[in-house]
């Protein structure tokens, strides 16, 4: 087992640092680590709202996380849980062989385009097609952000990245990758739903997904999928803001919110 | 005595998985060992309440097995050469991450698909790394369907012992053909789990994480030296071997495994004959027993290593004697196995002048 470094020390002044003061809060399931996380970036928003549902939820003892390879790969050192790091593609391999062992465990995996519908497909469909009952949190950027913004199989047609610089040609290149609705038609999964973090309003939806999704798997109702459509400002060359248009305008339209599928019957 | 039985190589191997109280079974079907799949489908479950899962892919298993092991549970993975290829990222990730599982390798003939017949030639695949980076299994080379059973339990302890993923080097042979064997009583399965597993995260305790990644360089260095530092504990606790007739021996036969099987037989062939032979046989082949060539390497007129590949184990042999004997290579490829007498005859052709 490895003590991972602290590699950031940010020095508190601790004149403003007092509970009077606080206007916003960190749930106490993530650990005091600052997030690597360009500025903007989804990753961070949908971290803390995990934690918050395992906060509120009082599972932090009861839940077993699994990081994948993608810009999130140290996941682990801000989600204050028992987690393991698997191998690029094989989040949903090394989830089945924890719940198997942990049947009375919660079991999530998080993941990004890449590791889930490119490199690790085959571990992703064949999981869900066995109803493991873990659930899937799919970041959905549209590109690979960790080895610096290549084409993912979500990235939209004649969207430019650096292995498609003259935009993505469906053509030559194949076209974007609708994984959770291929999901969704497995009859091992219970709940699929496509969520984004890029306004309030959705950042208040991805939460109470999230929450359902636990909810499902503390009923052991099989496989959960909550997709985030999110950003890569970095990548995406894009601020922050712009990248939040980019969601509204063109990932959306492609890529629509909303439940595919529910366990009530959608 | 344990219950004594006429079992062939795979399925003892299985009935020692479940009888060693293995919570974790995932594997993938390949001849020429899918009898372990198919015998625990049937078998361990009912008994045990072992998990035996077929996963979709080689690759899949071998995560399945990282992600079980991490919870701190006795898991194991068996596949044949093509499968145990596409392991390797794994059993890197696993090695790195110091997780304690049973990897089982039935070697077959290759290269690519190759053949569905007994080979040894996965030999430096599996004691010289295999995947990426600076890493070892343990590696244990039984001969006989009674070690298929043995080296099940000591591959469990040997890789609780030191956190470290163990291989058991078969081949086709091996696993298809049946011998008398005893088997150990059912252990029970455990109910305590080491403190680093990942099983929730626990009041008052530093929680876990299970992780090959240490991007720094200086901390990557550090897990190198303490893995490096392990290896050598290892080497030098953990070496087994066989030795037959050596006190007189003028030569020495060797070879790990099936080669050893028929190094004995052209042993007692030369031995009829008046010839003073005697054999080494490694029981692991990592750690490798360097010490017991070296000390016979001053002592004897020349070593002859037999194994069903192109020359493999040979090389260790070599880097024992450092030159002091004359070490000769005998070998069949491509699933095909050698007769002691060819071995026999080799070893007149080239230590006897031809006799
Ligand atoms: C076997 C293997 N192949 C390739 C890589 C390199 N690699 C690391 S992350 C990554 C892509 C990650 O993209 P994604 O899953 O979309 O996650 P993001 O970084 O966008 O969050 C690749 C190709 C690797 N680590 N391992
Ligand atoms: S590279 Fe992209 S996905 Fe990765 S942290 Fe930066 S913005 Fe987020």
């Amino acid at each position: 087992m490895s003590t991972i470094p602290n590699f950031i020390e940010i020095p508190v002044n601790p004149e403003i640092a007092q509970k009077e003061f606080e206007v916003y809060s960190k749930p106490s399931t993530l650990t005091d680590k600052p997030f690597h996380y360009c500025p903007g970036c989804g990753h961070s928003t949908v971290h803390k709202l995990l934690m918050e549902v395992v906060e509120e939820m009082g599972i932090q003892g009861d839940i077993v996380g699994v990081a994948p390879v993608g810009c999130s790969v140290f996941a682990y050192d801000y989600l204050d849980i028992d987690m393991q790091q698997a191998a690029h593609g094989r989040a949903l391999a090394v989830a089945t062989g924890i719940r198997r062992m942990l049947p009375d465990k919660l079991v999530f995996t998080y993941q990004g385009d890449g590791d889930l519908a490119a490199i690790g497909t085959a571990e992703t469909l064949h999981a869900a097609n066995r109803g493991e009952n873990i659930l899937t949190i799919f970041i959905n950027n549209a590109v690979y952000g960790m080895t610096s913004g290549q084409m993912a199989p979500t990235t939209l047609e004649k969207m430019v990245t650096t292995t498609s610089p003259f935009g993505r040609d469906v053509s030559t290149q194949g076209y974007p990758l609708k994984i959770s609705e291929l999901l969704a038609m497995l009859p091992g999964v219970t709940y699929v739903t496509r969520q984004s973090v890029h306004t309030t309003a959705n950042v208040r939806k991805t939460k109470k997904a999230l929450r359902k999704a636990i909810e499902l798997q503390q009923e052991g109702k099989g496989f959960c999928l909550v997709e985030v459509v999110s950003n890569c400002p970095s990548n995406w060359k894009m601020t922050p803001l712009q990248s939040q248009q980019f969601i509204q305008e063109k990932m959306i339209p492609f890529y629509p919110l909303g439940d595919i599928k529910t366990p009530e019957g959608k | 005595m344990g219950e004594i039985k006429l079992m062939k190589g795979n399925e003892a191997l299985s009935e020692a998985l479940i009888r060693a109280g293995c919570d974790g079974y995932f594997g993938y079907p390949i001849t020429p060992q899918s009898e372990v799949i198919e015998y625990l489908s049937r078998e361990a479950n009912a008994r045990t309440g072992m998990v035996v899962l077929q996963a979709e892919s080689e690759v899949a298993s071998i995560n399945m097995v990282y992600g079980a092991a991490g919870t701190g549970r006795r898991v194991c993975t068996t596949s044949s050469s093509p499968g145990i290829s596409l392991m390797q990222e794994g059993i890197s990730y696993i090695a790195s991450a110091e997780l304690p599982c049973l990897v089982v390798n039935i070697v077959r003939g290759g290269p690519g698909l190759g053949t569905i017949q007994p080979s040894q030639a996965d030999y430096f695949q599996a004691t010289k790394g295999g995947g990426h980076g600076d890493y070892h299994m343990i590696v244990l080379a039984p001969y006989n369907v009674q070690e298929m059973v043995d080296h099940v339990k000591l591959g469990f302890e040997l890789g609780e012992k030191y956190r470290t993923p163990v291989m058991i080097l078969g081949d086709g042979a091996l696993g298809q053909m049946m011998e008398k064997v005893e088997l150990f009583e059912q252990m029970p399965r455990k109910t305590e789990f080491p403190d680093w597993a990942t099983t929730g995260k626990k009041e008052g305790i530093h929680r876990s994480i299970i992780t090959s990644l240490f991007i720094q360089p200086e901390v990557m260095e550090q897990v190198n030296l303490r893995l490096q530092a392990k290896y050598r504990e290892i080497e030098k606790n953990e070496v087994l071997y066989q030795t037959i007739n050596c006190e007189d021996a003028d030569y020495i036969f060797t070879g790990f495994g099936l080669g050893s099987r028929i190094a004995m037989k052209a042993m007692e062939m030369a031995r009829e004959k008046g010839h003073k032979v005697g054999l080494i046989r490694p029981i692991t082949v990592y750690p490798f027993p360097y010490d017991i060539y070296k000390e016979f390497a001053g002592k004897v007129k020349g070593i002859l290593d037999i194994e069903m590949n192109a020359g493999q184990m040979v090389e260790d042999v070599r880097l024992a004697v450092e030159g002091k004997t004359q070490v000769e290579f005998y070998g069949r490829m491509g699933g095909m196995i050698a007769g002691p007498d060819e071995v026999y005859e080799y070893f007149e052709e080239k230590f006897l002048g031809g006799k």
